[in-house]
């Protein structure tokens, strides 16, 4: 299920403006990759495009290259529609759609994918993904009532739960837990700690504490200054990323001395 | 925020400017004191209360007067018992109101998915260049006068659609609406109600224009990083968001349609029966067309009369405006 992503010469534009410049990595199957960096350094922007969701801003593409099991999500004929169906997201502030129950949330992106899915095998996709997302105790009793009315910590695992229901490869987080209780950011970080098993996680943090307990390598991104585009300075593993960092950059940044 | 301050005045206070003191009774002679001292306000206050009041003056003045005024015919009519040879007050207005909710309802049911499908277009697929002129232009219509669209709808469009009622009557003629005995020119309500929807199309576009484009972001990325196409975005997000926006705008449509008078007086050939028949010629007519046309040689009974299907257009609009209000506000709520 969990795959390789292979990114390579990658170069991120809103309109004019480089944005990132020249992407080259390989984020590891079955294991959690963070991206810190300064804020304004590309971390969302390369993440968005992970799945294409950056088509969405009018004006904004991606040159390069960005293969998902040997296949280029960029390749001619592609659609970003089957690539997001592959690639889920989980945003920065929860947003359950606001007009559905919690099972209705859960089931969303396999109605929206047009399958017909029988009672049974419904029921059975709404318990086991949101007992992958570590929030069916909560709420098995309460299945029909309005996503909304869950704490914030529940809607973004509720959120998990619902892109983990259509089965991606890939699940791209940005920074997930930033709106959210220090109790509900150790629940979810304890679920990507299990989430790992099963998928590929990029998830993008600025706090680096959260990144060295849940993350197996961590990328660092940087920019020269406003205006200049973001460039992905070190990528290692995690526990040589903030113990012992190749680049002068990276030391700089998670000892503090950034800027 | 203020909660604390409010619970516990007496550690506040000393920090406090003195003006504030929240001795009992203080703070509201505080505020009085101040909004005395600012003349601006107090005129802002008259004036907006003043308007305030005016409306409603306003409002019941013409109620009062509808209602006084058609006395009159309730009294002498048939049913209320007047002499044997009077008029029944219900034959008289019934067909009127029976063709002014037909022909706004077929108005709306053409306007309300057409106005919805540019409403969408402009907010969620058009490139931003097209857009706004299309905006701009849909806000033009708005503003033709009802006199223009009469004009265009009576001289242009009914020989126009001539051949397809021609066709759908041959062909369909089965089905209620579009049976009967069409007779040319066309001056029906089905060409009627046309102009009305044409009429209607812009206020109901911009309404809903203006909410589609207020889905939360949030809502929309939530959709397509699942893998929604647009329409699927649209469907999952975007109408259900705008749902209550798009009802309130059928309905402020609806109560411009039910009082429309020129396009339908220059249009119809007027009627007075409860047929079903939209194409047959001669068969409907509406309360303010009717109005329009009767009230200038009107006797004093004949005016009575026309004026009692005033309150009860009156009425019509009133309820239906009701009717949206509870909607939205039942929507909001859920
Ligand atoms: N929609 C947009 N249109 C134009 N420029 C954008 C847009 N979104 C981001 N940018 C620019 O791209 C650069 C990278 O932004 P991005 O949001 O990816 O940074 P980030 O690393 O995620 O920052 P943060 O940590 O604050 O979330 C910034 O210079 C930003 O101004
Ligand atoms: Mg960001």
């Amino acid at each position: 299920m969990a795959q390789a992503i292979n990114v390579e010469d990658l170069n991120i534009y809103y309109g004019d403006f480089l944005a990132v410049e020249d992407v080259t990595v390989t984020l590891q199957p079955r294991s959690v990759t963070a991206l810190i960096g300064p804020s304004g350094c590309g971390k969302s922007t390369f993440l968005r495009t992970l799945n294409r969701m950056h088509e969405v801003i009018p004006g904004a593409y991606a040159k390069g290259s960005v293969e998902i099991e040997g296949s280029d999500i960029y390749g001619p004929g592609v659609d970003p529609v089957n690539v997001r169906r592959r690639v889920g997201m989980v945003f920065q502030k929860p947003n359950p759609f606001p007009t559905m129950s919690i099972k209705d949330n859960v089931l969303a992106g396999v109605k929206l994918n047009n399958k017909r899915i029988s009672r049974s095998a419904s029921e059975e996709l709404v318990e086991t993904s949101l007992k992958g997302a570590n929030l069916w105790e909560e709420v098995k009793d309460r299945l029909d009532k309005p996503g909304l009315g869950l704490s914030g910590g529940q809607q973004q695992r509720l959120c998990i739960a619902r892109a983990i229901a259509v089965k991606p490869e890939v699940i791209l987080m940005d920074e997930p837990c930033s709106a959210l209780d220090p109790i509900s950011t150790l629940a979810i970080e304890d679920l990507i700690h299990e989430m790992k098993q099963d998928f590929t996680i990029v998830i993008v943090t600025h706090n680096m504490q959260q990144a060295s307990r849940v993350s197996d390598r961590t990328g660092f991104f940087n920019i020269a200054g406003t205006g200049k585009p973001g460039h992905l300075i070190e990528i290692d593993e995690t526990e040589k990323m903030f113990t012992n960092p190749s680049n002068s950059q990276t030391e700089d940044y998670i000892s503090g001395r950034f800027g | 925020m203020s909660t604390p301050a409010a619970a516990d005045p007496a550690s506040t206070a000393p920090e406090q400017d003195p003006a504030q003191s929240p001795e009992p009774g203080g703070s509201k002679a505080v505020a009085g004191r101040r909004s005395k001292r600012r003349p601006g306000d107090m005129i802002f206050t008259g004036l907006s209360v003043g308007s305030g009041l005016l409306i409603f003056v306003t409002l019941a003045l013409v109620a009062i007067f509808l209602t006084v005024r058609s006395i009159p015919a309730i009294r002498d009519s048939k049913e209320l018992g007047g002499g044997p040879d009077a008029i029944s007050l219900w034959s008289f207005a019934a067909p009127l109101v029976f063709g002014t909710v037909f022909a706004a309802l077929l108005a709306l049911i053409m306007a309300v998915p057409v106005s919805i499908g540019i409403a969408l277009f402009i907010s969620h697929f058009a490139p931003r260049r097209l857009a706004t002129p299309l905006g701009f232009m849909i806000d033009l219509l708005a503003a033709v006068p009802s006199v223009v669209f009469g004009l265009w709808g009576g001289v242009w469009l009914v020989p126009k659609m001539q051949p397809l009622y021609e066709l759908l009557n041959t062909y369909v003629g089965w089905f209620p609406l579009f049976g009967g005995d069409p007779s040319t020119p066309m001056r029906n309500l089905a060409t009627a109600s046309i102009v009305l929807a044409v009429m209607i199309l812009p206020i109901i576009t911009a309404v809903s224009r203006e909410v589609f484009l207020q889905t939360p972001r949030l809502q929309e990325e939530a959709a397509l990083a699942l893998g929604a196409t647009r329409w699927e975005m649209i469907r999952a997000v975007v109408l259900p968001f705008g749902r209550s926006g798009v009802v309130s705008a059928s309905m402020l449509g609806l109560g411009r349609a039910l009082g429309e008078t020129m396009a339908v007086l220059m249009v119809l050939s007027p009627g007075a029966t409860f047929s079903l028949h939209i194409l047959e010629v001669g068969q409907h007519n509406t309360i303010a067309a009717n109005i329009a046309s009767q009230s200038a040689e009107a006797t004093p009974d004949v005016m009575a009369r026309l004026i009692f299907t005033g309150l009860v257009l009156f009425v019509i609009t009133f309820v239906i405006n009701a009717l949206a209000r509870a909607i939205v506000s039942r929507s909001a709520k859920s």
